[in-house]
């Protein structure tokens, strides 16, 4: 497996409190990586260690080695403009910007100093097709994203992601607001999506993550139980406690 | 049982007070036209509202306010044009930019600038800024459109910060993290989503912080000179609507002419204020920020 990106014994603080215990984890290129395990585990704040988007947090304290291919991300001299637009995230909440459809596609080109006009036409046009809702919102590029549906608005926002061309995309519950045919949408975009990206989902839905994963990392209070194949995991685990969770005897 | 009635006694209670207030302020909003309307039957609408002369003690008098509209609503525009852009971007500073300790100690002054009684800020107009002013720029009197300005700016910089911070503050963090995701730096996700997502906000802000220029009585009386003439330049002495009124009440005989063109431009002024009212009203309906999404 080509790794895109991993982490090496990566500790993270919120002031005096450690949130991450010594996590090591591999991301293959193009793969889908599940992150489980209970509320309140560290598996969002991980995910968020990895484009840097607990540096808006007063008081965060982070150890240990990112590497997005072979460069440090923590590293003082990194650009985390440039590292937010090569590592995409996709929030928990639908969070469209009370922006027109197509505003909200461009917003992410026009901060990277895109400025001809037909290239953005272009690339809107291209984001929202991979998203998947192209066909839903085309005669209504200029009307406000908030007045979508939902799950619509997720996909909008999936589609933003994508038009800065992302290596990898980070997904916080990317479903969990949303209802069950929202969601099947949302699963058969990540499973197309993988084959040119690097996805990394958090998911409070096991059967989630067994359908859309590759691999599938169990976290317990801040720390790493097991990562292994997510076929593997969620019939063999190596550990009890892994099975325990994913049989629903706690967590 | 007896806890409904209770109940509907506090209600009914509430029901009161609140009618008496109400009733208060439409009587008095009753006998402003009662007093006003009377000098209608000596000058048109129309030479009272676009008459350029002021001379309600002549004889023959002259009851044209053109003057003190012009003098009211240039002293205000220039006040928004330096209170404006001072009070939003501390607003910006204060909700985006400054850290949380600088922040906490700012705010509070910030807000104790605007319960600054406004015959101080008169006071000081008058003995500080206007010879200052004479001397900086060679001019006859201090006393003057822009001295009375520059007051009004200071007024309204506390209201205007206050309202927008709280709207800038508001903007919900899903937003601000959006735009970081995709590679935008602070100033971007300031300029290109946070000022729009807090936009209405910011116009209220504008607006009360403007209407509270306008109506505000004390200043312009004390620093802007008291000539009722038509202004020709910002350093020219005028004489706002609220200022005329506050001098000339004392001296106009009651149930005279004067005494009723007095009335009726206080007529005028609430007829400004409440528009401004209406404006911020609506904008601020208008173009409610629903959210982050609304699912």
């Amino acid at each position: 497996m080509e790794i895109k990106m991993h982490t090496r014994g990566l500790d993270f603080f919120y002031g005096d409190f450690q949130a991450l215990y010594n996590i090591s984890i591999d991301f293959g290129i193009n793969r889908v990586t599940a992150l489980i395990g209970p509320s309140g585990c560290g598996k969002s704040t991980y995910l968020r260690c990895l484009n840097r988007m607990n540096d808006l947090i007063p008081g965060i304290k982070v150890a240990g080695e990112v590497k997005l291919d072979d460069s440090e991300i923590y590293d003082p001299s990194l650009d985390v403009v440039t590292l937010r637009r090569r590592v995409g995230m996709v929030f928990q909440k639908p969070n469209p910007f009370p922006k027109s459809i197509f505003e909200n596609i461009a917003y992410g080109l026009r901060v990277n100093g895109v400025k001809d006009k037909s290239k953005i036409t272009q690339v809107v046009e291209k984001s929202l097709k991979q998203a998947a809702i192209w066909d839903e919102v085309k005669d209504r590029l200029n009307e406000s994203a908030l007045g979508l549906s939902g799950g619509q608005q997720q996909r909008l926002c999936i589609a933003r992601a994508l038009a800065v061309d992302p290596e990898v995309l980070l997904m916080d519950e990317p479903a969990s607001a949303l209802d069950p045919i929202a969601t099947q949408k949302i699963e058969e975009l990540i499973t197309e999506l993988s084959s040119k990206l690097t996805i990394i989902i958090v998911t409070h839905n096991m059967q989630q993550a067994a359908r859309v994963s590759d691999r599938t990392a169990f976290f317990y209070m801040g720390k790493l139980i097991e990562v292994n194949d997510t076929d593997t995991l969620f019939t063999k685990p190596d550990l009890k406690q892994t099975e325990d969770y994913i049989t629903g005897r706690f967590g | 049982m007896r806890r409904q009635d209770i109940d509907k006694g506090v209600q009914s209670v509430f029901l009161l007070v609140a009618l008496f207030s109400i009733t208060a302020l439409s009587l008095i909003m009753v006998f402003l036209f009662l007093e006003g309307i009377p000098i209608f039957e000596t000058v048109s609408v129309k030479d009272f509202v676009f008459g350029k002369y002021w001379y309600p003690t002549d004889e023959p008098a002259d009851f044209g306010i053109m003057p003190l509209i012009l003098g009211s609503v240039y002293v205000t525009l220039l006040a928004g044009m330096i209170a404006i852009p001072l009070g939003i971007m501390t607003a910006i500073y204060l909700a985006e930019i400054a850290s949380p300790r600088v922040a906490e100690i700012v705010k509070p002054i910030v807000e104790l600038l605007a319960s600054m009684p406004s015959v101080v800020i008169g006071f000081f107009g008058m003995v500080v800024v206007a010879p200052f002013l004479q001397k900086l720029f060679d001019i006859p009197v201090g006393l003057n459109m822009f001295n009375a300005s520059l007051m009004l700016a200071f007024m309204a910089v506390p209201t205007i910060c206050s309202i927008s911070e709280d709207a800038i503050f508001s903007v919900p963090t899903a937003l601000k993290e959006a735009s970081f995701a995709l590679g935008a730096t602070h100033n971007e996700t300031i300029i290109r989503v946070i000022i729009p997502a807090s936009l209405s906000g910011i116009c209220t802000a504008v607006i009360l912080g403007l209407s509270r220029a306008i109506g505000e009585t004390m200043v312009v009386l004390m620093a802007a000179g008291g000539a009722a003439m038509l202004p020709t330049s910002i350093f020219d002495p005028v004489r706002p609507l609220p200022a005329s009124i506050a001098a000339e009440m004392a001296e106009a005989p009651f149930g005279s002419e004067h005494y009723h063109a007095l009335f009726a431009i206080g007529v005028v002024l609430f007829v400004f204020t409440f528009g401004f009212n209406l404006i911020a009203d609506y904008i601020s309906h208008k173009f409610r920020q629903v959210g982050e999404a609304s699912l």
